[in-house]
């Protein structure tokens, strides 16, 4: 603590008047010749003060306000029977909602006016002054506080019988222990690191539209086209959310030539159709806005743009890895389906993710 | 937009198995004749079934053709070239149908007025019958979809049903009430509202610029008509909640808190603080 | 005394806590009603929220919707999403006081937010009020906690992408970040059981430890006394206004209502959160314009300006520093923002109580990092609404991130600098009026050809506001006891060079006499002239 100024008289400023105590001003500056406190400029008197017909004149408006107030609660009481809710008509919800809301505002607005009008134009408006004094308590009191506590632990041993302290602070922090354990079953059993990297995705698994879950022939999707995409078998999933939080594709047609496949991903796309976990790897968007000329993909939470064209490579926003590309082909009779289930996990990262 | 045609021809088989049982035979009919009307011969077995639904048979003539034409010559083929097959300056036009002509120009988006992230929305240029001679005219070309038919126009579909599918396939870059959005360097998705049935109609069925192509494979004509009676719904329900803010979510309403609310209520604090005279 | 109360009296002796408090005195000025204006917001909160959960399910059982709202009838969705709807669509006065509920919530943090800007430009968080700035901080944090697990209990698609993002920042913690997300959410992102543990946050337990903390911040509001700013008649050792009983209580009452009512009139004129727009919560739609309540705004903005591919693999071990670095920047501001106080004491050393406010130009470093922080905060805040920016002052929206990244690393010291140099040259002027008195518009010739203007002189009042102002020195390094310099020492004295370097000292009683001399000359020679 800066002790150098302890021989500067802690009178204080002329700001802060002086305290009996010696109390480090630290680097402040004390003036030498501080300024005198002129004191309270004098009190200006209201026209309310001064001429009767105006006080009364107040006195009239502030009940004026207060009986309008009680016009104004009845009114919403009317209006809530007579603007009920009409099934299917949200016209009749506004109109309930604007009365309603009106009615309850405009008395409570006129209470609050009053009040407030009624304080400053009828209440006294001269200032008044109260002295403070230091925060900490007395001198004598602090004494008699520390008293108590010396007596606590006299009696009680407490900082003497080392043994009971101790072990009653271990018994503290022992006790908390149960507390902090009891919360494991908030989540199952199940390792997440292992749930997080399947999805309902496998070999032979059909391409869906959602949310009708009909199957996409490959000849449908044209040039240009987006389809947002759902497992066939997710509809009939138990944990439809969380699988779909995953498992959410979509499905774009791009010229064949324009596709940069890397190295053995060449087979994961049928005649330019790509499929593109739709789950952002920065913290699980769902990215979905595509541009079909620039085959940008964009994510609407935190702008992370993807190159369709480059297999999702990151190109602009805070993502770092490229979208999880879905490998597919078609079946049989044209239907697009998954080649596999994704070969890394989708969604946000996480620490054990690359292990 | 040839793959379109080749994807669509083998697909037909399939969709019209599927879809013979809602089809009233005239449907039929009128397709065919829609198909001999606008592009003759052959061009008549490669007609999508994406883009079956049409109204334009009646309305479309040679004489349409031939003033489509000069409109062409004059007003688009400086960056489309001569014969609709593009140019550095634009895309070639040859089978993009009707339905792209008629958004693109009905919504003044065409003819470009300047070089930009995108077409933006202009004061329309040509009257109805202008531009629907110059969609004549490029249908003419090559076979593209076609304007849709006014069944499905009429808002009068599954509101709940186009909710959803709206929230699925348009809402990531449209907003979930249609108020638009950002896309990548300075391109956006326009806001949705007062805009007419058969733009939307037609933009998800053309794809224009950089929305994607919504087919009557991936979103079928009704689901199209559902979209539009929802959004049709929104523009005639205002919210009960009272003034929307412009839609635009959390953002619009933090503004408006900070600054009306209270910006509001420090005015207040100042009158309540302030000495009475 | 009335029979009443006599009763109440002999069964509580609460004669005295009115003897007490009763005629304590407040200070009247607009600043001083922020904080009020957050306790009516959370009064509001409370009855609003309590009608709320009369009618609300904090379930996520999977429902299928048959209310009245046509758009979303048939659609599956949770019993948490139909009951909201209920109450918006189905029961009078429900949609309204949801909107109250919402509105009050807006309203709450930013009053907090602008109740805590004013303490800290006018250094009222300085002894003995350093402990009351940090459970204010707290009080802060709960309410955002507040908001948040509110936001996300209608379980709409909007508020379940803001948890799926809270999902993924969670998962990116590292070593624990995936156990964390997983027994947060009960399993696997969504779950069925988020809705219902933030339900217990959002009504219990942390609505129990507002009104704890806010019960320790009010105690020792009235414990300190408050504060009040430099003026004639007032001192360190005094506080000048109006007495509770009647003024006080009449005004801030009133006020609670005015609050209260303008609450009610924004809710039952504006929409907020029109979750049937948004639909139910599933994990494969967004919506454009994705964004949190405003006040979460900064740390969305934080997520988004971390530029591509900041994520290695250490080891095997995948290392997200593209949300590490928000979190630690998250944190760096709010840590600084909670100990400013203690940080600030340690530098000056000063040990007085200080009951007289500083005018923030008379503490130029001070409002220059307050400045320099409300920087960062207001480039974080942009960034999550920067696609918004872009289609709506038709930018592109890459430039809007650039430039936010921009702000967000040099706009702090920009403003930090613009801040100091107004505030030191606002001192000067201030210098100036103590004295030489106003400017008083009126030119008058010399004799000797030289024109000057006429100042009129300062009344005895108005120059006590301008000279009575605190001023510290840089600290001089000396050795301690043992005659040495600590290193602790050494970056104390240059954090204090730094905040005390460039000052104005106050105008003294010497420089007064001296100037009125001057200018007495100058004027009368000016009117000698005439």
């Amino acid at each position: 603590m800066a002790d150098h100024d302890d021989e500067a008289p802690a009178t204080g400023s002329a700001v802060e008047k002086s305290e009996p105590q010696k109390i480090s001003a630290g680097t402040a500056v004390i003036p030498t010749d501080p300024f005198e406190n002129p004191g309270e400029p004098p009190h200006r008197l209201r026209i309310t003060d001064k001429d009767p017909a105006e006080e009364k004149k107040a006195a009239r408006q502030v009940s004026t306000l207060f009986f309008l107030s009680i016009i104004f609660s009845c009114l919403a009481v009317a209006a809530y029977i007579a603007f009920p809710i009409k099934e299917g008509d949200t016209g009749s919800i506004r109109l309930n909602n604007l009365f309603l809301g009106l009615g309850i505002a405009l008395g409570l607005l006129s209470i609050g006016i009053g009040a407030v009008h009624w304080s400053k134009t009828l209440m006294p408006a001269q200032e008044i002054t109260e002295m403070r004094h230091l925060t900490k308590g007395s001198d004598a009191t602090r004494a008699k506080a520390a008293e108590v506590f010396e007596l606590g632990n006299k009696e009680s041993g407490f900082g003497r019988r080392s043994l009971i302290r101790n072990s009653l602070i271990g018994a503290m922090v022992a006790f908390v222990l149960p507390g902090v354990v009891i919360f494991r079953d908030l989540g199952p059993k199940v390792d997440p690191n292992v749930v997080l990297r399947h999805t309902l995705w496998k070999k032979g698994m059909h391409l869906t539209i959602d949310p009708t879950g009909t199957r996409i022939k490959a000849s449908d999707v044209t040039l240009g086209s987006a389809f947002h995409v759902i497992p066939e078998s997710l509809l009939k999933s138990d944990d439809l959310l969380e699988e779909k939080a995953k498992a959410a594709v979509l499905l774009m047609r791009l010229n064949p030539d324009d596709l940069h496949e890397p190295k053995g991903r060449e087979n994961w796309q049928y005649n330019g159709i790509v499929a593109y976990s739709k789950i952002c790897t920065h913290v699980g968007c769902p990215v979905a806005l595509y541009e079909q000329q620039t085959h940008h993909l964009l994510c609407p939470c935190h702008q992370s743009t993807f190159d369709v064209t480059e297999n999702c490579k990151v190109i602009f926003g805070p993502a770092s890895r490229p979208l999880p590309q879905l490998p597919i082909t078609v079946d049989a009779d044209g239907y697009l389906v998954a080649q596999s289930d994704f070969h890394e996990p989708v969604g946000p990262s996480f620490w054990e993710r690359d292990r | 937009m040839i793959s379109h045609k080749t994807a669509s021809s083998s697909g037909r088989s399939a969709k019209k198995s599927k879809r013979s049982g809602r089809r009233s035979p005239l449907a039929t009919v009128s397709l065919i004749v829609v198909g001999l009307l606008t592009t003759g011969g052959a061009y008549a077995l490669f007609t999508s079934t994406a883009t079956a639904d049409t109204n334009t048979a009646s309305s479309t003539s040679q004489s349409q053709v031939n003033e489509g034409k000069k409109l062409f010559a004059a007003n688009c083929a400086t960056c489309h070239g001569m014969a609709a097959s593009g140019s550095s300056a634009g895309p070639s036009l040859i089978g993009v149908g009707s339905a792209a002509v008629d958004f693109q120009v009905g919504t003044g988006r065409m003819p470009l007025a300047a070089d930009g992230p995108q077409a933006e929305q202009k004061p329309v240029q040509f009257t109805n019958s202008q531009t629907q001679a110059m969609a004549a005219y490029i249908a003419s070309l090559g076979t593209g979809p076609s304007e849709p038919a006014s069944k499905y126009l009429k808002a009068d579909g599954n509101a709940a049903k186009g909710a959803e599918l709206f929230r699925i396939n348009c809402a990531m870059c449209h907003n979930v009430a249609g108020a638009g959005g950002a896309l990548t360097e300075g391109k956006f998705a326009p806001s949705l509202k007062g805009v007419s049935s058969k733009h939307i109609y037609e933009a998800m069925l053309t794809g224009p610029q950089n929305m994607p192509v919504f087919n009557d494979l991936n979103i079928k004509p009704q689901e199209k008509a559902d979209i539009i009676t929802y959004l049709k719904y929104l523009e005639k329900n205002p919210s009960p909640g009272g003034f929307q803010l412009g839609d635009l979510g959390p953002v619009s309403e933090g503004l408006f808190i900070w600054i009306f609310g209270l910006g509001a209520i420090v005015a207040v604090t100042v009158w309540l603080t302030a000495r009475s005279n | 005394m009335g029979a009443a109360a006599n009763y109440i009296d002999e069964r509580t002796s609460i004669s005295g806590l009115v003897k007490e408090v009763g005629r304590k005195i407040f200070p009247d000025h607009w600043s001083f009603m922020l904080g009020e204006v957050a306790l009516y917001s959370f009064v509001v909160i409370l009855l609003s929220g309590t009608f709320l959960t009369f009618f609300f399910q904090p379930s996520m059982a999977e429902v299928t919707y048959q209310g009245s709202y046509v758009p979303l009838k048939g659609i599956d969705m949770s019993a948490a999403m139909q009951s909201t709807l209920n109450i918006s669509f189905d029961i009078r006065g429900g949609l309204l006081f949801r909107q109250i509920h919402h509105w009050a919530a807006l309203l709450f943090i930013a009053a907090i937010g602008l109740h805590m800007l004013r303490i800290y430009f006018t250094g009222a968080f300085r002894k003995p009020r350093e402990l009351n700035w940090f459970i204010g901080f707290v009080l802060f944090i709960l309410a955002l906690a507040e908001g948040f697990t509110g936001y996300s209990l209608p379980d709409d698609l909007l508020s379940g992408n803001g948890l799926r993002i809270i999902d993924g920042m969670v998962k990116g913690i590292p070593v624990i970040g995936v156990w964390i997300s997983y027994l947060l959410f009960g399993g696997e992102f969504p779950g069925t059981a988020i809705v219902s543990r933030l339900y217990s946050l959002h009504i219990m337990l942390l609505p129990a430890l507002l009104i704890a903390m806010l019960g320790a911040h009010l105690l020792l509001l009235v414990i300190n006394k408050h504060t009040q700013w430099a003026g004639p008649g007032k001192t360190n050792d005094n506080v000048v206004g109006v007495p509770v009983m009647p003024v006080f209580a009449a005004k801030a009452g009133g006020f609670f209502f005015i609050v209260f009512g303008v609450i009610v009139l924004i809710a039952s004129l504006f929409t907020i959160n029109p979750i049937w727009n948004y639909g139910p919560y599933d994990p494969s739609p967004v919506s454009a314009g994705t964004q949190p309540d405003w006040y979460i705004g900064f740390a969305d903005g934080a997520l988004r300006l971390a530029p591509p591919h900041w994520e290695v693999v250490w080891g095997g071990y995948t290392v997200s520093f593209n949300i590490l670095v928000p979190i630690v920047v998250l944190v760096g501001l709010l840590g600084t923002v909670a100990f400013y106080p203690f940080i600030e004491g340690w530098i000056t050393g000063d040990k007085r109580e200080h009951h007289i406010l500083d005018r923030p130009r008379n503490a130029p470093t001070r409002t220059a990092v307050g400045a320099a922080l409300m920087t960062l905060y207001a480039a974080l805040w942009g960034a999550a609404s920067s696609d918004l920016m872009a289609t709506h002052f038709k930018l592109s929206i890459d430039q809007v991130i650039h430039v936010m990244q921009f702000l967000t690393v040099i706009g702090p010291f920009i403003a930090f600098w613009i801040t100091k140099r107004v505030c030191l040259g606002l001192q000067k002027k201030d210098r100036e009026i103590a004295l030489h008195g106003h400017e008083s518009g009126r030119i008058v010739r010399l004799p000797g050809g030289e024109y000057i203007e006429v100042h009129t002189p300062l009344t005895e009042y108005e120059r006590w506001t301008l000279v009575s102002f605190n001023e510290y020195e840089p600290l001089m390094v000396r050795p301690n006891e043992r005659g040495v310099v600590t290193p602790l020492e050494r970056i104390r004295a240059s954090i204090s060079g730094f905040f005390f370097e460039d000052r104005i000292s106050p105008v003294t009683k010497a420089e007064i006499e001296a100037s009125h001399h001057e200018s007495h000359g100058a004027i009368e020679e000016g009117s000698g002239g005439h």
